[in-house]
């Protein structure tokens, strides 16, 4: 499939392209007989359809970063929604006239009541705070193997998710943050766009920064930074002999998926105007992992079908989301033991492991 | 910062510590094992453990145990629990390797689709206990599978009493009964490993899986070997947890598990030493930690020390030495 794509004439592919994009931006409208039934409103008790959409496009956001890390890079990083969280707070605690730091803020500059950071101004100390925290993991804990630096990286986002319930002066504990602002600032009536009862914007507004994210990571992948993180992947003592520096990579690796998780976090707040800190357990970031390997780890259309998968299958199917975790952890042994590059694989993720098979010693 | 409290007991921490880290240490051979011998971290053990847990409870509330039975009683259900544990622990462990990890091995998969794998394998567990059995087995084992993810509480087979005082140190006859019977088993593991043929072949396998395999150690054998030894000290692991806590959850295994995980690298994981030296101090600076700080920070304490210890020492205190151990 994906060889014929690419021997199609390039006007045919880009007008393919160019009808998906906006048959994305029509989703939210879906009317058309016989597909209506996708929507999760056609059921009884249903969910939002654009709430949905918007989470799935969240998902495929932080599923595109966690491929930077787990995909191109071959790091396993069990703590991404530690960044996812980062980037949450960051949004909370200087944009929302609620959280203490606004407040303190206030009181020290006598401003008044309402007065809080803008909502684009966070969008960057959002990527800067998340970007320095995975430095800051990063740093230390890269030089390990890869299984040890999973089990760091969950140890991680527990940290995250522990000093967030309990620095109550900071992040009010486990109360919680209100009124996170979106583009419009707080919310309240007053908003004409972006408000809280009509999601359809929200999710317009994710599938453009996942569109503007998609064509960046492709770029960068397709740099000589993306070389270098395949050829660690690969084999990380083979491209050091070849003078590829693996722990710089390896940093990048890591600092530019954990911008893209604190992105999608940022993303996610805003739209909810609310969060806490049991929205951040170590169960959501072993989800982020199921997306990026059930989909095909490397490749940037498995991990997005992987997450909207994921996202949407308990959604429409009310009847499997008590069981929704259960499903997850089927999927991921399944498709480890059966297709271990995923259900759609990138072709060189794919040659690598039918290589190790065939080196497969007799007795091992 | 509370530094009076923990000079003015320090006595006492340090019980309390060891009798927690006892209960790591268990856990953490686990670990070791399976790393010293596949180069692989099990991540699934922790959802070992807490089938242990469970196996205790059901055997105890089949037997109808009320809390503080006679001493007889209370020791026949001891010893009741420890085989229920120890055999569902060690069987699930078995179960583990068979299904996911040997036809990974076969096909010579990268370390990561390991350890995924394991994790897929450890939501299913928690799952299972969690969510399917109380569905499922609820209107039958009420006591049992209460309600989803509800905490679950257990008789108390031993009342907790004092029975050594030395200043105002207090040690209580159950932390007495976790730290001896923790360290007697890792004893005879240790004896085990050293002594025994079975041992031998353990050994040699981590060393060099290929030159064993030519001197004719079957090394499939070895590997269930080894996981069923460390399922077995994860159920010793899951009575004496029952004994001095009294409750268990689907989710009992995740913190504990991780922890075990930090004391098995902070002793050196590979090395079955270490991981009791681990497990005993990560226990005593966890309660060290929790007192100077307050008590919420305390999962912290070991999430940092892991940090710390793969920073400095990343072979931990011992070093690695399953494979190295004098043969």
């Amino acid at each position: 499939m994906g060889n014929r794509v690419r021997g199609l004439p390039a006007w045919q592919r880009w007008l393919g392209l160019a009808a998906f994009v906006v048959f994305l931006y029509y989703l939210p409208l879906l009317g058309i007989p016989g597909l209506i039934w996708l929507r999760t409103d056609s059921i009884d008790g249903g969910s939002n359809w654009a709430g949905v959409l918007f989470t799935c496009a969240v998902y495929v956001l932080v599923a595109i970063g966690l491929n930077v890390v787990v995909g191109l890079a071959g790091l396993l990083d069990l703590g991404y929604i530690g960044f996812f969280a980062i980037g949450a707070y960051s949004v909370a605690l200087f944009g929302s006239p609620n959280s203490p730091v606004v407040q303190a803020i206030q009181h020290r500059f006598d401003l008044p009541a309402t007065w809080a950071i803008s909502w684009a101004i966070c969008i960057p100390i959002a990527l800067v705070l998340a970007l320095i925290s995975g430095v800051l993991l990063g740093w230390p804990t890269l030089r390990l193997r890869g299984d040890y630096l999973a089990i760091v990286t969950l140890g991680f986002g527990e940290i995250i998710r522990i000093v967030a319930r309990n620095l109550d002066g900071v992040t009010n504990g486990p109360q919680g943050i209100s009124a996170i602002p979106g583009p419009e600032g707080p919310p309240s009536a007053d908003n004409q766009i972006f408000g809280l009862i009509d999601v359809k914007p929200w999710y317009w507004l994710a599938l453009t920064a996942v569109l503007i994210m998609v064509i960046g990571v492709r770029r960068l992948e397709h740099s000589r930074v993306g070389r270098s993180w395949l050829a660690i992947r690969e084999d990380e003592d083979a491209a050091a002999v070849m003078g590829v520096p693996g722990f710089k990579f390896k940093l990048w690796a890591f600092a530019i998926g954990a911008a893209l998780g604190g992105l999608s976090g940022f993303l996610f707040a805003s739209r909810y105007a609310f969060i806490d800190p049991t929205q951040f357990n170590a169960n959501l970031s072993i989800l982020f992992v199921a997306m990026v390997v059930v989909g095909g780890s490397g490749n940037m259309v498995g991990v997005s079908v992987g997450a909207v998968l994921l996202a949407y299958l308990p959604e429409r199917f009310r009847e499997v989301a008590d069981y929704r975790w259960l499903v997850f952890g089927l999927a991921m042994v399944l498709v480890m033991i059966l297709r271990p590059q995923g259900l759609i694989p990138s072709v060189r993720r794919a040659r690598e492991l039918r290589d190790r098979a065939k080196e497969a010693t007799v007795n091992v | 910062m509370n530094f009076h409290d923990l000079i003015g007991h320090l006595g006492q921490h340090t019980v309390d510590g060891l009798s927690k880290g006892a209960i790591y240490a268990l856990i953490a051979l686990g670990y070791t094992l399976v790393y010293g011998v596949l180069r692989l971290i099990n991540f699934a053990h922790s959802e070992v453990f807490m089938v242990g847990t469970f196996a205790v409870l059901g055997v105890w509330t089949a037997l109808g145990a009320k809390n503080n039975p006679p001493l007889g009683v209370a020791v026949l259900l001891l010893v009741v629990g420890l085989l229920a544990a120890a055999a569902a622990s060690g069987g699930v462990a078995l179960a583990i390797e068979r299904i996911a990890y040997r036809p990974l091995r076969r096909r010579n998969a990268p370390p990561l689709i390991f350890l995924i794998t394991a994790i897929g394998l450890s939501l299913i567990l928690i799952e299972v206990f969690g969510q399917l059995l109380p569905d499922v087995a609820g209107g039958f084992l009420p006591t049992l599978f209460g309600r989803p993810r509800q905490i679950v509480g257990m008789p108390t087979i031993i009342g907790q009493h004092g029975v050594i005082t030395i200043g105002n140190t207090v040690i209580t006859n159950v932390q007495l009964i976790v730290v001896v019977s923790a360290v007697a088993m890792m004893a005879a593991l240790d004896w085990f490993i050293n002594h025994t043929r079975y041992g031998r072949g353990v050994r040699a396998v981590a060393q060099n899986p290929e030159t064993a395999a030519l001197m004719g150690v079957n090394q499939d054998r070895v590997i269930m070997l080894i996981f069923v030894l460390g399922g077995i000290m994860a159920g010793a692991a899951a009575l004496l947890w029952s004994m001095r806590f009294g409750f268990t959850q689907n989710s009992v295994g995740f913190v504990l598990g991780l922890k075990a995980f930090t004391a098995a690298v902070l002793g050196g994981i590979g090395n079955l030493r270490g991981a009791l030296l681990g497990g005993l101090l990560l226990g005593v600076v966890e309660v060290y930690g929790a007192t100077l700080f307050q008590s919420r920070w305390e999962d912290v304490v070991a999430f940092v020390v892991l940090i710390v210890v793969l920073m400095f020492r990343p072979t931990g205190l011992l070093g690695e030495s399953l494979g190295r151990a004098r043969a």
